[in-house]
């Protein structure tokens, strides 16, 4: 499968990444180099091999399910969650109109 | 006094126990030795003498006051700048993460300042620890303290992604430094260095508090001058944490107490389908001494087969992506980092540009890849098709290790190149990963040791590679070849 100008435009715009005309035309040459070389996988035969979802067995935990079980990732951070918000306002994380 | 910046870990830390020095005259050493190269090797995002200073002082009186000292005590060290620092800018030495302070410290970091080490700074990597040469870092090439002894003096890369931490540990400037791995990033900078590296099993070290590249992937290491030096960090490092789903609920065994290099019983494997054709001669003939040297130290040799080899580097470059595509989404400058706003902008305009503006070209095709790996129509195709192929890849070592110990290759195809050589074409970069992509993506600890020098005078590192869980194993073998390379080059200084 190889991507053209449109199918780049489109992966760019789902990324949310703006990409100019020039960089589209740079790009298409340089994904379907990628592309072709990552299409030999489809020559191995996988017939009943399950996808791997865990390279170490290892059973996922779930925390007490209690507030603050973890006192340095609990509640009441507000200020330390927003000190790094490039627009932090009135103890919320700014951002523009979303509705119009 | 001899020079302290010639000393490695366990050097520094039973001198400072001893009393033969303080902890604050060897941080002020090095202190001055990143100082001092920064402008020619770039090795540092940002230097913190005065936090090495600290901590040694607090060593200093520890031991004053006859308390028990940590495993770093006294030893100052480089942190790749992927492990966030309370207080200290974290950048993934992206545009995008420029001047994020982070309000809170990486579990691995933590534990190193809680064992008595100080840091010197944070070491430039490539962006997002995406790349093989740390060419893709928003602040600049690190240049490798390396020459080629052709008196051409070609700038040449460090390895990558933690080219900060080879170069700064090879040039003296540390005695050791903090990597991580996702496809090869502590051993393949290790190599091209003349330094020991190793990646230990995925989730011994906590992922929590390093920025994420490729979660399934990324595993945080050591990297030093000997393979001494990297047990004992190591130690330091790893252990359980429940703020990792992944982290290893196991205690860590005393890898430094463990070490001996008599392998007798031992079986180590020599994989054929790691001889290329085409093998750079002096790389295939660094393997060879490896043999040798492993057989000298008992151990027997026997060939094995890892039939899916060749097909590692692409199911390696369909699922970092895809894990890249997704945990990389986070950067949205509303939260944290860089925000750009264009005049009239919405949200997804805002998105779009802050994105476009904050992340580096290879940032960015990763990123464009991993979407359309993922996208509807193409994801079985590619993505499930790549983790079937990575369960038949892991079940290749796990048939080898029934029948041997550990696993002996050459960590890279070549000796470091120059800078530039390899960052025109993508693919050939991501080609230099061949020896260290598989057993990142069977999750395996795996090292790499100094073996030689090449005829250019640069040098050619070792990989070993270990069952899940026995880094011992990988960490014993390492020094059997170490003790048998006896190498003792260093960059000779020009910066």
């Amino acid at each position: 499968m190889s991507v053209d100008t449109a199918t780049v435009a489109k992966i760019a715009a789902l990324a949310r990444i703006k990409v100019t005309e020039a960089e589209l035309a740079a790009m298409v040459p340089e994904l379907n180099g990628i592309l072709a070389w990552v299409e030999q996988l489809g020559e191995v035969d996988v017939a009943g091999i399950e996808p791997m979802t865990a390279v170490i067995e290892n059973q996922l935990r779930l925390r007490d399910d209690v507030i603050d079980a973890d006192p340095l990732t609990g509640g009441n951070k507000r200020d330390a969650v927003l000190a790094n918000a490039p627009a932090a306002e009135h103890g919320f994380f700014g951002v523009p109109k979303v509705i119009e | 006094m001899s020079d302290l910046t010639e000393l490695g870990v366990a050097a520094i830390r039973d001198g400072v126990a001893k009393g033969d020095f303080t902890a604050v005259e060897v941080a002020e050493a090095f202190n001055a030795n990143v100082a001092a190269a920064q402008p020619a090797l770039n090795a540092f995002i940002v230097a913190t003498p005065e936090k090495a200073v600290e901590a040694a002082r607090m060593v200093d009186a520890d031991r004053a006051a006859g308390k028990a000292l940590g495993k770093m005590a006294g030893v100052p060290i480089g942190m790749k700048d992927l492990f966030a620092t309370r207080g200290v800018q974290t950048t993934a030495a992206s545009h995008i993460l420029e001047g994020f302070t982070p309000e809170y410290e990486s579990t691995v970091s933590q534990k190193l300042w809680d064992a008595g080490a100080g840091m010197l700074g944070k070491l430039n990597l490539d962006q997002f620890a995406m790349g093989s040469s740390n060419e893709t870092s928003h602040f600049g090439n690190v240049v490798s303290p390396w020459r080629r002894n052709d008196g051409g003096n070609a700038p040449l890369a460090p390895g990558g992604s933690s080219g900060g931490s080879s170069a700064a540990v090879s040039a003296r400037l540390c005695p050791a430094a903090t990597g991580t791995d996702t496809g090869g990033s502590i051993r393949q900078p290790a190599a091209f260095t003349g330094i020991a590296g190793i990646k230990p099993t995925y989730g011994r070290c906590s992922r929590w508090g390093i920025v994420a590249f490729a979660s399934s992937l990324d595993q945080a290491g050591s990297m030093a001058r000997d393979v001494r030096d990297c047990a004992i960090m190591l130690e330091a490092m790893a252990g359980f944490d429940p703020k990792d789903s992944t982290s290893l609920d196991l205690p860590v065994p005393a890898w430094e107490a463990g070490l001996s290099a008599d392998l007798k019983g031992r079986k180590v494997g020599i994989p054929r389908e790691y001889r290329l054709d085409g093998m750079d001669g002096e790389v295939a003939a660094s393997w060879e001494a490896g043999i040798a040297w492993l057989k000298d130290a008992g151990a027997e040799v026997v060939d094995i087969s890892l039939p899916h080899t060749k097909y590692a580097l692409p199911t390696y470059y369909i699922i970092a992506p895809a894990e890249a595509s997704s945990n990389l989404a986070r950067y949205d400058g509303v939260r944290y980092g860089l925000r750009d706003l264009p005049e009239g902008a919405g949200l997804q305009d805002m998105y779009a540009a802050t994105r476009a503006a904050g992340f580096g070209a290879e940032v960015k095709r990763r990123i464009l890849i991993g979407t359309y790996v993922l996208s509807a129509g193409f994801y079985d195709a590619y993505y499930t098709q790549a983790q079937k192929v990575r369960t038949l890849i892991s079940r290749d070592f796990k048939d080898a290790f029934a029948s041997v110990d550990v696993i002996l290759a050459p960590t890279a195809p070549s000796a470091a190149f120059a800078l530039g050589e390899k960052s025109a074409d993508p693919l050939e970069m991501y080609l230099n990963d061949v020896f260290s992509v598989p057993a990142s993506l069977a999750g395996l600890p795996a090292m790499s040791v100094p073996a030689g020098l090449n005829s250019q005078g640069l040098p050619l590192g070792l990989q070993l590679i270990g069952r899940p869980f026995d880094e011992q194993g990988v960490l014993d073998a390492g020094l059997a070849i170490e003790q048998r390379a006896g190498f003792a080059a260093k960059p000779e200084q020009w910066w």
